[in-house]
């Protein structure tokens, strides 16, 4: 199955009946499942006259308690940014996906990594987070968005899931949760979906003008995120016990830099991989732990160097970081991870 | 079985990704990893098409093949541009109607099949693509070739049924060239 497809279905098996969306390469297949399959289980599929008006129906929707979510691909993200930052200040969940292509501006259409500050930094005005998902393969693409809108509905805050180009093009096998598995939801009182006369009416708002208000509003929602600092983060560790040179890396990426650690391991280089699987939470305990071990870090990503930020905090100074890349939709490849990796156990030595 | 790592390219509109396809549904029927990724984007329109297909015991790494262990060429631009790329030992099956090259590397194995106008001699006109796969099973093995049919079957859609058999003679075609 095509990661975009897998994405949606997996979406629709999570309870998710309201989607709406906007064509952009290359994510398009999520909506054209989506097109197909949402009215024939009862759901809404709605291609929405801009991006901007698709993130503001998702607003309205996870208003009303529903599992909604849209999707689109890096320029589309940029214009959905107003509406992310809303729904954070009202504190909703919902699904966002992002099929990252080469920016900046319209940029290009092939896979990138170039949207990892936007996505853990600055979503969207504002002091806020969103919590952020990384799959690799299209099973994991399946999983995650199981979890997202878990995690989503559990914190009430938008989840993203950072994909790229690369992995919603391709094919992989796929095998989904039993169709009747039960969609885990939790109670929604906050909800405004008719009071029905039998409770107070519920106001979902961002707005608040008064700025000590705001800012307790904003603490509140800060200790919540200390939680899931805390409990949330994941990582994958890939021979990351005895290797002396980690490689960092998440995504479609990760795939290209385990096959170059692998090659790395045959000719003697004890080479290990950490891959983030939430971008945000980052899962700083797991390189901190590494960095008590390896001599040295190297972050490889598809873009020109964003999420080595997040190694350098995590290592703080105590080892070396390097940064490998490409960018615009270039692809690195299994060959130039590895010299890198060989240049810098030569060096070691 | 070693990694499998096959690179199909062409013009668009010539079944490249279909085909690529088909070679990918037969590695999971025979129950190994798989994975397929079609270049995208304008190529759809006429340009030139590419995918790459990793068949594998082991999970896939990059699913993006830069040094294939096989290549379908159906046109000059996919030959000049990846002949070089296949590695030593390596496979590269030609449409000799649309590419009218020979290769002078001896280290890999070249197969020049007239595919094209194969196809359109035994009434499977637009099945040069199959054709080749099947020259392409007979060299390197990929699957079995009963994957292979379990393949067709799966990947030729329920409203095109009819289109099943042509398919089938295209990949015995291919495999008895």
């Amino acid at each position: 199955m095509k990661g975009n497809e897998a994405l949606a279905e997996a979406a629709i098996r999570s309870g998710c009946r309201h989607f709406f969306g906007y064509p952009i390469t290359p994510q398009t297949e999520v909506a054209a499942y989506m097109a197909k399959r949402m009215p024939k289980i009862g759901g809404t599929y709605l291609q929405a006259e801009s991006e901007i008006a698709a993130i503001n129906m998702v607003y309205g929707a996870a208003s009303a308690g529903v599992r909604a979510m849209t999707s689109s691909s890096s320029p589309g993200i940029s214009l959905k940014s107003e509406g992310i930052s809303y729904i954070a200040g009202a504190d909703l969940p919902c699904l966002i996906i992002n099929v990252q292509r080469g920016g900046p501006g319209l940029g290009g259409i092939q896979p990138s990594q170039a949207d990892y500050w936007q996505a853990t930094r600055a979503t969207g005005h504002g002091d806020f987070h969103v919590l952020v998902f990384a799959p690799s393969t299209i099973q994991e693409m399946v999983d995650l968005v199981g979890m997202a809108f878990e995690k989503a509905d559990a914190y009430r805050m938008p989840a993203m899931i950072l994909a790229d180009g690369m992995l919603g093009q391709m094919m992989e096998p796929v095998s989904f949760p039993e169709e009747a598995a039960e969609v885990k939801t939790v109670a929604k009182p906050w909800a405004t979906n008719g009071h029905e006369g039998k409770r107070a009416h519920n106001i979902v708002n961002s707005l608040y003008l008064k700025p000590d208000q705001l800012e307790k509003t904003i603490i509140d929602r800060f200790q919540r995120y200390e939680t899931i600092k805390a409990t949330e983060a994941r990582a994958e560790e890939y021979l990351v016990e005895d290797a002396e040179i980690v490689l960092v890396a998440y995504g479609a990426t990760a795939r290209i830099v385990k096959s170059a650690v692998n090659t790395a391991r045959e000719m003697g280089i004890r080479a290990g991989m950490i891959r983030p699987i939430t971008l945000w939470p980052y899962p700083v305990k797991n390189i901190q732990k590494a960095a008590e071990t390896a001599k040295h870090f190297l972050c490889v990503e598809m873009s020109m160097g964003q999420m080595v930020d997040d190694v350098r905090l995590a290592v703080n100074g105590k080892r070396p970081v390097d940064f490998f890349g490409h960018t615009g939709g270039v692809i690195p490849a299994p060959g130039e991870v590895l010299e890198k990796i060989k240049a810098i156990a030569g060096g070691a030595k | 079985m070693a990694l499998q790592n096959i690179l199909l390219a062409g013009f668009g509109g010539q079944g490249i990704l279909f085909a690529g396809k088909v070679a990918a549904y037969a590695g999971l029927m025979d129950g190994k990893e798989v994975s397929w990724l079609p270049s995208y984007g304008p190529e759809m329109r006429g340009g030139t098409a590419n995918c790459s297909v990793c068949i594998s015991d082991e999970p896939i790494g990059s699913p993006l093949v830069l040094a294939p262990g096989a290549l379908l060429a159906m046109n000059i631009q996919s030959y000049d541009k990846f002949i070089d790329a296949v590695i030593p030992g390596g496979v590269a099956v030609i449409d000799s109607t649309l590419v009218d090259k020979k290769c002078s590397r001896t280290d890999i194995t070249c197969v020049y099949v007239p595919a094209t106008a194969l196809a359109n001699e035994k009434d499977l006109a637009g099945l040069a693509n199959i054709i080749l796969l099947g020259t392409l099973l007979k060299h390197t093995g990929f699957a079995a070739e009963a994957a292979v049919e379990k393949a067709l079957s799966k990947c030729v859609p329920p409203k095109k049924q009819h289109l099943l058999e042509p398919n089938m003679r295209a990949i015995r075609l291919g495999m008895d060239y």
